[in-house]
């Protein structure tokens, strides 16, 4: 991933930017989260290997696209597994995008059984493989799509949160084959519907926070969602 | 539950041209790729699709610098497709700012790296690009390098195994309809459709609302429009009412509803 070491990595200093660290584990997709992060006013540092004697970064994103088995597999090789664990004791906002929000659960029964994260309790599962009709639909599940409110939540819950500026007509691109279940439900901030079935589509426990959906890749609503985060 | 669709703004690209032909031949320039795309994300288009039609030809790839552009200003999903036919040409993509990468030929050729590309970037960036030629009743063949070798595949078994081995999405092309405004091969996307469990898009032939319509319960989850954009017979906006008219589920776009933020 040196191409985007070179291109994109540059921190910016001054001018009102916000320190982001962003961990570069291998992903596909990353140069679409920094290119994003950096139109929201994000002064991106990339991250490619944990140095335990670096001071914790003030923000920290993990990506993620592809299987959750060789996902956290690159996390640990890395030593970004042990960092984001310490980095959640900090109380400095955190966020995971995709199969990053996924991998801050218990566990993913992708492709076999593999341990995550644990920074939520809760599990990673296929998303339902028909809908409440009962007859088989897609997956990946592809698609723009509404966030709904869970009931479990208040109803103004998104207020204070990144999906604080989410209006009623936009949507979130979706592009995913499993999905996390909070063990909680407190921990789940927004719900999308496929055929029906309501699927986990952000997460927020105090400032830990992730999006199933892509902000990246979602026009202006996605950067809207990305700006919130910058500005907690 | 009305399905859902994606609208798709496709842009076939010749050297720094965007181009536009009729069943693949006869090419004519439309314009710059760049100004089109910024357009046709600002009309509300849920993805784009370059592909560099004669990359295969040339075993080469143009596109990088037309990608690294339209993704500084385009916020939606970026699928490049022509003549990648190899993990390091996926990275190079991938690092220009594409999301996705459509792969048909070098596919064909060793249908390994459908697997190498699923497993190192997921089967979500894995696009299976299709170019369906009518052979007979019900039956069609498999083409590569953008409709002009055949390979002798039947199309509907080569599907089904490229998804068996990891391909996320199929981008499927009509030979026969494509640029001919009418209508997209109702048995062939019916038949592609009913093949396979992942997302299919299909390209090649769209002419009105009606070709909607006629497509409206064959399970398919996107149009890929080229023709009717480039020639601005129609607009996003305007393809997404017509879908919305055929029963779709459609989103009024990405871009199109202003926030007034930079």
């Amino acid at each position: 991933m040196s191409g985007i070491q070179d291109d994109a990595s540059v921190s910016r200093s001054g001018s009102g930017r916000i320190a982001v660290t962003v961990l570069d584990y291998g992903i596909g997709n990353l140069l679409s989260v920094l290119r994003a992060l950096e139109h929201c006013g994000a002064a991106i540092t990339l991250v490619d290997r944990a140095e335990p004697s670096a001071a914790l970064p003030d923000r920290l994103v993990l990506p993620g696209v592809g299987a959750f088995g060789d996902g956290m597999t690159e996390l640990k090789v890395r030593g970004f597994d042990d960092l984001v664990r310490r980095y959640a004791d900090t109380q400095r906002p955190f966020l995971g995008i995709c199969v990053g929000l996924q991998m801050m659960f218990d566990a993913s029964e992708e492709m076999g059984e593999h341990a995550g994260l644990g920074l939520l309790p809760g599990r990673v599962q296929a998303v339902p493989a028909q809908g409440v009709d009962g007859r088989a639909h897609r997956i990946p599940h592809i698609g723009w799509r509404q966030l709904e409110h869970p009931a479990s939540q208040a109803a103004d819950a998104w207020s204070t949160s990144i999906l604080a500026d989410v209006r009623d007509d936009e949507r979130m691109y979706f592009v995913h084959s499993f999905a996390a279940v909070p063990a909680r439900d407190a921990d789940r901030l927004a719900n999308v519907t496929y055929d029906g079935q309501p699927i986990c589509a952000a997460v927020a426990r105090e400032h830990l926070l992730g999006c199933q959906f892509h902000p990246e890749r979602s026009g202006d609503a996605g950067l809207g969602v990305l700006r919130r985060f910058l500005a907690l | 539950m009305k399905p859902h669709l994606r609208v798709i703004a496709r842009l076939d690209i010749k050297g720094p041209n965007l181009i536009k032909g009729v069943r693949l031949e006869g090419l004519r320039v439309v314009g710059d790729p760049h100004e089109h795309a910024l357009r046709y994300y600002e009309q509300g288009a849920d993805e784009l699709v370059f592909m560099d039609i004669v990359a295969s030809l040339y075993q080469r790839n143009n596109l990088s610098d037309i990608i690294k552009r339209a993704a500084n200003q385009v916020y939606v999903p970026i699928t490049v497709g022509g003549g990648i036919r190899s993990l390091d040409d996926v990275s190079r993509m991938l690092h220009s700012g594409a999301d996705k990468v459509s792969i048909n030929t070098a596919a064909i050729a060793r249908p390994g790296l459908i697997a190498e590309v699923a497993r190192r970037y997921g089967s979500q960036c894995m696009v299976l690009g299709l170019e369906a030629k009518r052979v007979g009743p019900g039956l069609w063949e498999a083409y590569t390098d953008n409709g002009r070798e055949r390979t002798g595949r039947d199309l509907v078994q080569w599907v089904r195994e490229a998804v068996d081995q990891g391909a996320g999405e199929v981008l499927l092309t009509s030979v026969d309809q494509e640029g001919t405004r009418k209508g997209f091969d109702f048995p062939l996307v019916q038949a592609v459709c009913d093949a396979v469990q992942v997302p299919v898009t299909v390209s090649g032939g769209f002419g009105g609302a009606d070709d909607l319509n006629a497509v409206a319960n064959t399970g398919v989850s996107a149009v890929a429009v080229a023709d009717a954009l480039h020639w601005k017979r129609m607009s996003v906006t305007e393809i997404k009412a017509h879908a919305r008219n055929a029963g779709f589920d459609v989103y009024e776009g990405a871009a199109r509803l202003s926030r007034g933020t930079a």
